[in-house]
Formats: C-alpha cells, structure tokens, sequence
C-alpha cells in the first residue's frame, strides 16, 4: 500500500526540500545522487523507506567528517581553565551563546570567568556585563575602546588566578573579507598563550542559522584564520532550516556542538544530528 | 564554490559547438545553468525558478540562438532582468510630517539599531532635526547602544530604561518630538521572528501608536532561502515601505535582494555597508544584479 514509484517527479520534491533548507545545490545533487545510487530510480518503494533512506544519507554527511555527537555542554578536560574563544561574523549571536554557554557551566558547578574583549562594537562590553549579572559569573572587562588582546590576556589570567573551570572570550563580530580584523583575532589568540600554551582550546564559530551559502565561506576563512574546532548554530527558533551545515560538515572536519533556540539564557542545545536531519523535513 | 556565470554559459555552449547548431534543448540546458547560479547566490528557488522561465522566453525572442556570442547575449538578457526585477531606479524615502516618523523592523541582529544610527546621521546631514527612539525593551544593552551611536553622530535618543513598555515608549517619543521642535522621529526596535506572535502584535502596535510616514524592513543580506517567509510575513503584518539591505561590505552575492523584492514588492531603499556610522547608501539595482550574477 501507498507505494509509488521513485522518479523524476520525486526527485524533483526531494531536491526543492533541500534546496529551500540552504543546502546548496552542490550537496543537494550530491545527497540526490546517493539516493539514486541506493534505490535504483524507477523503483516502487513507500515513502516512509525514501525517507529513512534520505535521514540516513544526510545523517551520514553530518558525520563522515565528524567526531561523535557531542554528549554534554562541558566535557571535563586536562586543561583547566579551559578557554574558549568565541568567533564569528557579525549579529550571529555571539555574545548571547557565550551568555547561555556561561549558564550552562556554571549550573553544572563550573567556575566561569568571561572576558569582554569585543571592544568596539557600541555598547558591547555592557552586553556581556549584564549577561555576567544574569548568570552570575565575573566579567573582565577594560571597557570600550581598549586593546582587545589584552583584555582577552587578563581574562585567561585572571581565570588562573581564580582557578576557574572555564574562561571564555567574546569577540567583535567580523566579517571574514576583513583582512586586518582577521589578523587581530591571531593576536588575541597569541596573547593568550602566554598565559596557557595550549589556549585557546576551543575556538567556536557562531554561524546564524538562516544564512544562506555564505555561511559555507565564513567556515572556510575563519577555519583558515584561526582554526575554528567547534560550530554553535544560532537562530533555528525561526523557520529557517540551517541546511548550510550539512555542506559544511561535508566539507570540513569541524564538529556542530551547539545550537541556540531562542533569545533566552536557557535557549540553548547540545546538537543533536539525528533531530536536526527531522527538522529539515518538518514543515513550519 | 562560485563560478562566473558568463564563465559556465559559456562553457554550456561550447559543449554544444560540434552540434553545429543551437536548439531549444541546448537553451534549457543552459537556463538551467543560470538557475543553479542564481540559487547558489541564495535566490529563494521558487523565486529563481519563475525568474528563469521568463528569461528563457526572452531568449528565444531575442534570437540567442543565432547569436555569435549567445552567451554574452544571454548574461545580458538576465542581467536586464534581474535589475529590473529588483525595482529600476533609485527610490529615496519620504520624510514629510510633524514629525515625520521611520519605523524599524526586522529579525535579531540584522543590523536594525547601527542603521537606525546612520540614517540619523543621514537625515541630520540634510539638516533636519532628527530624533532616535529606543524602543528595544529586551535585548541587553540595546539602549546604552542607541545612546552610544546617537552621540557619535550627535543626535538626541529618546529612552525610558524603566519602561517595559515599547508601545508606551513610542508614543512618548513622538510626544517628546512634538514638544522639543524634532522634524524626524527614527523608532529602533527589538530583533524578533516572523513567527513570534506575541512579538509581532507588538510591532503591529508600534506601528498604530506612531503612525509612520515609512516603515522600513531590515534585512541580513547574507540571508538564505528563509528570506521569503520572513519577508512576506514582516509584510503581511507592517505593509512595509521599503526594505534596507545590511552587511554588503562582506562578500555575500545577496540573492535575497532579488527574492524579497519578488516576493513583496517593495523597493529596497537603503543598503549598509560597514559599521561606522558613514557606511550607508542608496540601492543600485544594476549593481546589486550584478553582484548576484557574479560579475
Ligand atoms: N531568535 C533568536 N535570537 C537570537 C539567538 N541567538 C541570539 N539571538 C539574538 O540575535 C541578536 C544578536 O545577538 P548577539 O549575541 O548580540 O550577536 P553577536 O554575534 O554578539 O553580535 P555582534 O557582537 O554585534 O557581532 C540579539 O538580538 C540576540 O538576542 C537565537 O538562538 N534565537
Ligand atoms: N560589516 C557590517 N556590519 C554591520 C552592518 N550593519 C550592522 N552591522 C553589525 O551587525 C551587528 C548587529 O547590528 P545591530 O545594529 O546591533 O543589529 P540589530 O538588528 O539592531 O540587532 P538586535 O537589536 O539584536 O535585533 C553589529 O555588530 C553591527 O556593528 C553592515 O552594514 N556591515
Ligand atoms: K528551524
Ligand atoms: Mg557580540
Ligand atoms: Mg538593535
């Protein structure tokens, strides 16, 4: 019952799904041609097998490249503090992961410490400040104005210092065509290794979830300029779909491991690649 | 990951060289060539697809197929279209009234309050005595970040940092403007979804509170697929007067440029193209083709 053939016509709807999810054309005829690979086409099969075949292709380009999903917000390390810098272009929602991020640590009884070395857009070290009451951690701050690389030193020294569990830097919004902006985030990360060696060890790229194709090419260059270890996905409280990260992690070895949900501290989520790829077939 | 798309119509006809002659079939090859480009630009695919099929009808008219170069001609074609697709000339906006009042909307982190403060700047360059409004109730912050841009471009903000009420807020201002002599009222509001109900009947109440002489959409240009639900959603509830496009300084092609004005037609007016308070200039539609195009 309710067999029907995979044909062009189905392929057709499959390939618009995608495509409106920002996949991009080239993973979407990629993920297509897997799919015509599995089920030889003319074949008669229900929709519900195309569909666990369609997740399990998917499912499978988010992973390829990947570690594990990851298992929990705060995964205990050697290095302590365990500093994380947070990067991005701009009004991705840096500053507000890094609230949520802060929430999450210091509920699961991590000392955290925050540094407000995005010195420059207007009014944003007065953001992470009053995210730093919000949730209770300390925010080292110089103001406005100030040398970011410094302010991002004092923060992970201070973290020693505190014997903090995790120090984690916010960053001004750039966008990646900005050489001498690129340049600056090497030199807050140099800094900060005068301090701990090994720091920072996560660099975490917010990537707004209803970017378009571009978010592909904020991956590459940030990945380039300062090895970029782990993705936060913001915005998919909205009906955009975020598909641009199945390309992404197509393309490189860079593991999503959160996703934000919504403006509220408690908005955040440990990605989840078996729910995202439901998502993407979830009409809003 | 993008090709010149000159480049790749070029390439789909050579391929077809050896046949000696151009047909219909090559054309479709080739219209499909340009749909894939327009949908790697972030072109909603609906909104490419309608584009195409028209542009193909042209070309069949404008004899591409007996073209020395038919993919030059056919570049041409789509490049006439898409800029008049996306509205042909310059639309200023209108700031008539006592005051006049601009509205700003649109979703988080687009760019809404650094524009709000350039086009303060803007207006105060014309000589017109320009007050900024923070009505962004939620964000943290929002409101020392208005108050921040207002002073680097030397224009008043009106707040009320105890006032949870963004509607109230609005209607104070424009009572405040009235009383201190302002000609302009620019009301900044907070970053919210088209699906946000609660959120979106606040906007729709702003809006009945001031009465705006334009209500203006801003929009990421870095915005994918989704830019169509947003818009028409923004504009079903706002019937918005023009549409800003922020973030053009980076390298995005801005298909959604293309897919909005499809969608809701409405002008695009301004564009954004930096994060100093100067980085604001009127919309070219022929540019704007030709950055989705590539070229
Ligand atoms: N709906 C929704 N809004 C979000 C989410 N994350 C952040 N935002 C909102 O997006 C806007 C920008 O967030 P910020 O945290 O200031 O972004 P940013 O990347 O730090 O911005 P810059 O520092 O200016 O580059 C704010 O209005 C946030 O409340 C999310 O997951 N969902
Ligand atoms: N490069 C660049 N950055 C921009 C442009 N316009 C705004 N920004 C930056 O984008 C980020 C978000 O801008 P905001 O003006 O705070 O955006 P918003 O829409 O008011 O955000 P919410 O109030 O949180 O919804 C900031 O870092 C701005 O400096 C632009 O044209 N180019
Ligand atoms: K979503
Ligand atoms: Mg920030
Ligand atoms: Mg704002």
């Amino acid at each position: 019952i309710g067999k029907s053939k995979v044909d062009e016509e189905v392929l057709d709807e499959l390939e618009e799904i995608l495509i409106t999810s920002d996949v991009g054309v080239e993973t979407t005829l990629k993920i297509i041609k897997r799919i015509e690979e599995r089920v030889s086409v003319d074949k008669y099969m229900n929709a519900s097998e195309l569909d666990r075949i369609l997740k399990e292709e998917i499912a499978k380009l988010l992973s390829e490249n990947n570690a594990q999903d990851v298992k929990s917000y705060f995964t205990a390390t050697s290095a302590k503090p365990y500093v994380i810098m947070v990067v991005g272009v701009n009004g991705v929602g840096k500053t507000t992961t890094i609230g949520k991020l802060a929430s999450q640590f210091h509920k699961a009884g991590n000392k955290v410490v925050l540094g407000a070395a995005d010195t420059f857009r207007a009014a944003a070290v007065d953001q992470l400040i009053l995210w730093g009451n919000r949730v209770g951690v300390p925010v080292i701050s110089h103001g406005m104005n100030t040398d970011p690389a410094s302010v991002a030193y004092d923060a992970v020294r201070e973290g020693v210092a505190r014997n903090a569990d995790v120090v984690i830097i916010d960053t001004a919004g750039r966008l990646h065509t900005k050489v001498n902006l690129m340049n600056e985030l090497s030199k807050i990360k140099k800094v900060m290794q005068k301090v701990i060696p090994d720091a920072p060890h996560e660099i975490l790229l917010v990537l707004d979830g209803s970017t378009g194709q571009n978010a592909f090419i904020q991956a590459k260059e940030f990945t380039r300029a300062t090895e970029v270890n782990a993705l936060a996905i913001t915005k998919l409280d909205g009906t955009a779909k975020g598909g641009v990260v199945i390309g992404i992690s197509d393309q490189f070895k860079i593991p999503v491991k959160y996703i934000g949900v919504g403006e509220k501290v408690e908005d955040l989520q440990i990605f989840n690649r078996q729910t995202f790829v439901e998502s993407l077939f979830k009409r809003k | 990951m993008f090709e010149n798309l000159s480049t790749t119509l070029d390439r789909a006809f050579k391929t077809l060289k050896g046949q000696g002659r151009i047909t219909d079939i090559n054309v479709a090859a080739t219209v499909k060539e340009i749909r894939k480009a327009l949908v790697d630009a972030d072109v909603n695919y609906k909104v490419a697809k309608t584009v195409t099929d028209k542009i193909r009808d042209e070309a069949m008219g404008r004899k591409v197929l007996i073209a020395v170069e038919p993919g030059q001609l056919l570049v041409k074609i789509v490049h006439e279209e898409l800029t008049q697709l996306m509205g042909g000339r310059l639309q200023d906006i209108n700031v008539k009234g006592e005051p006049a009042v601009v509205l700003i909307a649109g979703l988080q982190g687009s760019g809404k309050t650094t524009f709000s403060g350039k086009l303060a700047n803007y207006l105060k360059k014309q000589n017109r005595n320009v007050l900024l409004a923070a009505c962004d109730i939620y964000r943290p912050a929002a409101i020392d970040q208005l108050k921040v841009l207002g002073q680097q471009v030397g224009v008043d903000v009106y707040a009320e940092p105890e006032n949870k009420n963004a509607v109230q807020i609005a209607r104070n201002a424009i009572q405040f403007a009235k009383a201190n002599n302002k000609k302009v009222v620019i009301v900044d509001t907070a970053g919210r979804l088209a699906v946000d109900e609660q959120m979106m009947r606040e906007i729709e109440e702003v809006k009945k509170a001031v009465q705006p002489t334009e209500t203006l959409f801003v929009v990421d240009s870095m915005t994918g697929q989704d830019a169509v639900n947003t818009a028409k959603t923004f504009n079903d509830r706002l019937n918005f007067d023009g549409v800003v496009l922020t973030k053009l300084d980076g390298d995005t092609r801005g298909g959604a440029a293309l897919s909005i004005r499809s969608v809701v037609d409405k002008p695009i007016k301004f564009i954004s193209t930096g994060e100093k308070m100067e980085a604001i200039d009127l919309f070219y539609p022929e540019r704007m083709a030709s950055r989705i195009l590539g070229m």
